[in-house]
């Protein structure tokens, strides 16, 4: 179409100027950059990490950060970076699975709910209040003990506790969107449901689940560490960040770092992701961007 | 209004219901029974422990006789602790962990709602920054983390407090409370800066500022009822929450409340003990955001009108 | 006697999006005993003016860079925050827009009543009370004893706005400020809140500002005028000079911009393209059945402009969005050339919506903001294959020309055009697929006065153009006499009258048409 429009003038759509309300945010961006970097050297461990992961050295014991191990070893003499970095990828690995698992439970009931309305609705959105009056840590919790330890029903578990408010915040969206006058615009064009959707509500109602989704990866985080704290989570010869705490505080007068490094891996994860979803909430407000 | 107490009340019967059976079928379909872990155990012992616990009836009977002692208020003895109940033990551990609660949930109101009061006053100001930065370190610092590095600090390094205990030497509750309460305090931090801004923004707001009134007058008479509401809303739930972080806390500090039996239940595989603190603490959540909700209503009129038709 | 003197008022803003003036050194007076209306569109500076008196702007963004503004010898922009709060609400009171919100809902309103005297005049909470209820009487709100401890959400906006003006004149002011009182409430409502202010205005000889967005409004109740655009007074005077002999070219266009009673004619063909017949259209609320259309019928001939008036819940915009298939009926039958649309098919359905369209109120709304001007209206074209990807971009730039869009925008966002170019977008897209027949929905109730006059033109320039079929959705006497043939008048779902314009104008049968029309705003300085 570059034939016609040599004269017009360039548009900002609402995500360019979204990208650009970001880009002005340091503390989103430094989020951002933080999260990258944690994504990818978790991505590259087993390449980058200095040591094994199941290096040991009884003879060296737990020593404070030096030239060798920069940030110690724990009382098996291994090299706690390489433990924090295997952990990660658990601790990584769970938040971003079991938000994906609640993002599409959530997304879908609330979509439907909120598109068909009427009876279909109202029950739907009946299971969703009941099953928010559950008092699922101590589920997960009981889970954990009756059917052991496993990864994958922590993901599963997680995911089903976190897909509720998904799917309430869909519905809202989508119910909120169709009293839109420019869905009934599309209507009254003869635009077919499916249609409507994908051009209409969709691409309307994602700013928002992309603020919560930023926000529930987090929340996943602390819930997986508060498990394996407990020693209800993940498993030894694994590892995860909240079992690393779990260690480091049981040693803590004697080893500090073995505490402080872990959660200061921990932290700062949890802070990246909240100072980037709290960038994305004040950059995708669309109210804003209307003034 | 009591129309709508009742209904919420007969709203949360399922609701427990659920839980209860849920809670049973789950305990009951664990591998390995209580006193697997026994080896030494004769087969006649076991046999007539079984019995005892009524482990040795069809697992339906065992559910309804269950049912028939729950509504009598009796939670069953306890496997692991012979010749003792579930009533007993929770007797003996609720004070601690209720105490425990109560002072975190003050820490967090207070503490939360005067930063975040203070924070919309004068949003991007340094009476904003400095609070709402402590509360994104306080969301960001779970309890279990928190816990140890309060105790390495205040209890090892300066000595100031005692490192556990619940009640036996004075400051001991301080280090528990502040360490339950914390994360908490930073949610309602920015709930209540989030209410108030949205409230103080509002149009009656400027009448009120219009009729000349001063300005502590147009916060606390017009703005602080509206904007306090999301914080008494998020209390229901966050029972729950800090519930849970008493597993955690009551572990570190060594309290002996309901939160360590909780969590030993769980290594134990102490069914009746898992299966009578589960219920009570959900029946007590449940209690809890229906609280919180007619507590909601009762402060925002509109709503008290809808009820009360 | 002057009451007020601002002199050289300036007042800038300081965004993140740069400096603005928002008020360029104005000057104006204010008497005693008289209604002053400053008159502007969105952004013309009027409210901030009279904001920045009163110390209620939020500062920063807002400063004030020069002016002095004396009421009773003291400059108001001179006096401490203190100093101001002991004459606001004392000596100057306001009512604001919208009585919805402006109202504490949480605190009963004799409450709310009883706080300016409480504080300002330190009496007991009886005497109070008891002043209030008389207020209450006087601004026509009967049984205060019952009312008094009722929380705002029980009243009707009418009365809220009555409670707010009680709330202004407890402490009897000797100014009082109304920002834009009456542009939230129906024309009925309207008319009857404009002449309590005047009588209330009289009755205590205090001195009145009155913003407003509208000419007309203030047209039988000012005294003096005062034209505000972008910042500066362009015109000010005595009422009877601005109406007969405006000097400046934008009050000559505010004034041009009210409808005129001359009615553009247009095509009319006997035939009738619409029918409607007992249309029933009611909404399940769960607990009550609301009959929001309660059998109604009528026609529409081809070529027709034929306008719908009623207030907020008379059933007006169910009518247009039921022919339109848009809600489900509960009973009836509509067609559309003879075609009945109750029976058809989705796919038939379907295939007919490119014969009739709808435009919508609100253009914030009506438009995906997602969406650029190319999207919103290559889509119909491509739905209904009027055009192919190959030849829909010049297609688009035609219909942009049509609306009188620049073409160089094609690529830009809703959100980067103001009110008129977005409604000049959804005209487009609702005329895109060559509709006969148009359901206008308040095309312009939400657009200000002088771009409300653009758009009316282009709607008829158009409807001629296409020969379009059209129901003038408005609860706008003025507008819809201005642009109908024939008019039909609905009160809570049922027609009370249908006529031509002109017979409808001049000789109104029904009780409830009289009153509407009696409730036309300046009708008697503009008749004169």
């Amino acid at each position: 179409m570059a034939h016609i429009d040599i004269n017009a003038e360039k548009g900002t759509s609402l995500w360019e100027d979204a990208w650009r309300r970001l880009k002005k945010n340091r503390l989103a961006l430094f989020g951002l950059g933080v999260l990258v970097l944690f994504v990818v050297s978790a991505l590259l461990t087993p390449w980058i990490a200095p040591y094994a992961y199941d290096a040991q050295n009884l003879d060296l014991g737990a020593t404070p950060p030096s030239a060798q191990h920069w940030l110690g070893t724990d009382i098996f003499g291994r090299d706690l970076l390489t433990q924090i970095m295997y952990g990660g990828r658990i601790s990584l690995a769970v938040g971003f699975v079991a938000t994906a698992v609640a993002l599409v439970i959530g997304v879908t009931w609330g979509a439907v709910a909120g598109y068909i309305g009427g009876r279909v609705d109202a029950v739907m959105m009946r299971i969703v209040d009941i099953l928010y009056a559950l008092p699922f840590m101590i589920f997960i919790v009981l889970l954990m003990v009756v059917f052991g330890r496993n990864l994958l029903l922590l993901f599963l578990a997680i995911g089903a506790v976190e897909w509720l408010t998904m799917a309430r915040i869909m519905r809202g969206q989508v119910q909120a969107l169709r009293k839109q006058e420019f869905v009934e615009a599309a209507i009254s064009l003869g635009l077919s449901p499916m249609t409507i959707i994908r051009r209409h509500l969709v691409p309307n109602a994602l700013g928002p689940i992309i603020v919560y989704t930023t926000l529930t990866i987090p929340s996943v985080m602390l819930l997986e560490a508060f498990l394996s704290f407990l020693g209800l989570g993940i498993q030894p010869p694994k590892t995860s960040w909240g079992l690393l705490i779990s260690y480091g505080a049981e040693t803590m007068e004697e080893y500090p770092w073995l505490l402080i490094f872990p959660g200061l891996a921990l932290t700062t994860t949890l802070f990246a992701l909240n100072f980037l979803g709290d960038g994305l909430r004040d950059a995708l407000d669309v109210r804003r961007s209307a003034d | 209004m009591w129309r709508f107490i009742i209904g919420r009340l007969l709203q949360a019967i399922p609701v427990i219901f659920i839980v209860i059976t849920a809670t049973f079928f789950l305990v009951r379909a664990a591998p390995g029974g209580p006193f697997d872990a026994e080896k030494a155990v004769i087969p006649e012992v076991k046999a007539a422990l079984e019995r005892q616990y009524r482990l040795d009836l069809p697992i339906h009977e065992q559910y309804i006789a269950y049912l028939v002692d729950l509504s009598q208020g009796d939670l069953g003895p306890s496997f692991k602790y012979p010749g003792r109940t579930i009533n007993e033990l929770i007797e003996s551990g609720l004070p601690a962990t209720a105490e425990l609660g109560a002072y975190a949930l003050l820490i967090a109101v207070i503490i939360g709602s005067l930063a975040g009061i203070a924070a919309a006053l004068r949003p991007n100001t340094l009476q904003d920054y400095i609070p709402m930065s402590m509360a994104m370190i306080g969301i960001c610092m779970p309890t279990f983390l928190l816990g140890p590095i309060l105790v390495l600090i205040f209890g090892i390094h300066l000595d100031w407090l005692p490192v556990s205990g619940w009640g036996d030497i004075p400051g001991d509750k301080l280090m528990p409370s502040i360490t339950l309460g914390a994360a908490y305090a930073a949610y309602v931090a920015r709930l209540s800066r989030a209410g108030m801004l949205e409230v103080l923004s509002q149009d009656y707001i400027r009448t009120a500022r219009a009729k000349g009134l001063p300005e502590w007058q147009v916060v606390l008479k017009h703005g602080l009822r509206g904007g306090m509401l999301p914080v008494v809303a998020f209390l229901g739930p966050a029972f729950a929450g800090l519930l849970a972080g008493s597993f955690v806390v009551e572990t570190i500090f060594q309290i002996p409340g309901l939160g360590r039996f909780y969590v030993q239940a769980a290594f134990n595989r102490d069914y009746t003990m898992i299966l009578g603190t589960t219920v009570f603490l959900s029946t007590l959540i449940v209690l809890f955001n229906l609280l919180s909700d007619i507590v909601a209503a009762w402060l925002n009129p509109r709503l008290r009108a809808q009820l009360s038709e | 006697m002057n009451l007020l003197e601002v002199r050289d008022l300036q007042v800038d803003f300081n965004t993140r999006n740069g400096h603005t003036i928002a008020v360029n050194k104005i000057s104006f007076t204010v008497k005693k005993g008289e209604i002053t209306a400053i008159i502007g569109e969105s952004g013309s500076g009027k409210s901030v003016a009279c904001y920045s008196l009163l110390g209620l702007l939020p500062q920063p963004p807002a400063s004030i860079e020069s002016g002095t503004a004396v009421f009773e010898g003291r400059d108001l922009l001179t006096l401490s925050e203190s100093e101001l709060r002991q004459i606001r609400g004392r000596d100057i009171a306001m009512i604001f827009q919208d009585p919805m919100t402006c109202l504490n809902p949480f605190m009963t309103i004799g409450d709310q009543l009883i706080e300016p005297l409480m504080f300002h005049k330190k009496v007991s909470k009886a005497s109070a009370l008891a002043r209030a209820k008389e207020l209450l009487v006087e601004v026509g709100i009967r049984d205060p004893e019952a009312t008094i401890n009722n929380y705002p959400h029980e009243f009707s906006g009418g009365m809220r706005q009555r409670v707010m003006i009680a709330m202004a004149l407890i402490n009897e002011p000797k100014l009082l400020i109304a920002d834009e009182p009456t542009t939230a409430l129906d024309v009925t409502i309207q008319a009857q809140i404009l002449k309590l202010v005047a009588d209330l205005q009289k009755k205590r000889d205090i001195g009145v500002i009155f913003i407003s967005h509208d000419l007309a409004v203030v047209a039988d109740i000012a005294d003096q005028i005062i034209v505000m655009e972008k910042g500066f007074v362009v015109e000010q005077g005595d009422s009877n000079a601005i109406f007969t002999a405006a000097s400046h070219p934008y009050t000559q266009k505010l004034l041009a911009a009210i409808p005129s009673d001359t009615k553009v004619t247009t095509l009319n063909d006997p035939e009738p393209l619409i029918q409607v017949k007992n249309l029933k259209t009611y909404f399940n609320t769960g607990t009550t059945v609301v009959k929001a259309v309660d059998d109604v019928s009528f026609d529409i001939n081809r070529g027709e402009i034929v306008g719908l008036v009623g207030e907020s819940g008379s059933g007006k915009s169910t009518i247009g969005r039921s022919i339109l298939r848009l809600l489900p009926i509960t009973s009836g039958h509509i067609s559309l050339d003879g075609q009945d649309l109750t029976k058809l098919d989705t796919n038939t359905l379907k295939q007919t919506r490119r014969r009739m369209q709808m435009i919508f109120q609100d253009p914030y709304a009506s438009l995906n903001p997602r969406m650029s001007v190319y999207d919103t209206l290559a889509e119909p074209l491509l739905l209904h294959k009027i055009e192919t990807r190959k030849t829909v971009e010049h297609a688009v730039l035609r219909l942009m020309d049509e609306v009188g869009l620049a073409r160089a925008f094609i690529r830009k966002y809703p959100h980067e055009f103001s009110g008129g170019q977005r409604q000049r977008i959804a005209i487009g897209r609702a005329l895109a697929t060559k509709p006969e027949f148009i359901v206008a929905d308040e095309p312009v109730s939400a657009l200000d006065v002088t771009i409300q006059a653009q758009i009316l033109d282009l709607m008829l320039d158009l409807g001629k153009q296409y020969g379009l079929t059209m129901l003038f959705v408005s609860h706008d006497l003025a507008v819809v006499r201005h642009i109908a043939d024939r008019i039909i008048v609905l009160y809570h779902g049922k027609i009370v009258e249908t006529g031509t314009s002109e017979t409808l104008f001049n000789t109104p049968q029904e009780a409830y048409t009289k009153s509407l029309l009696a409730s036309i705003p300046g009708r008697n300085r503009l008749a004169s």
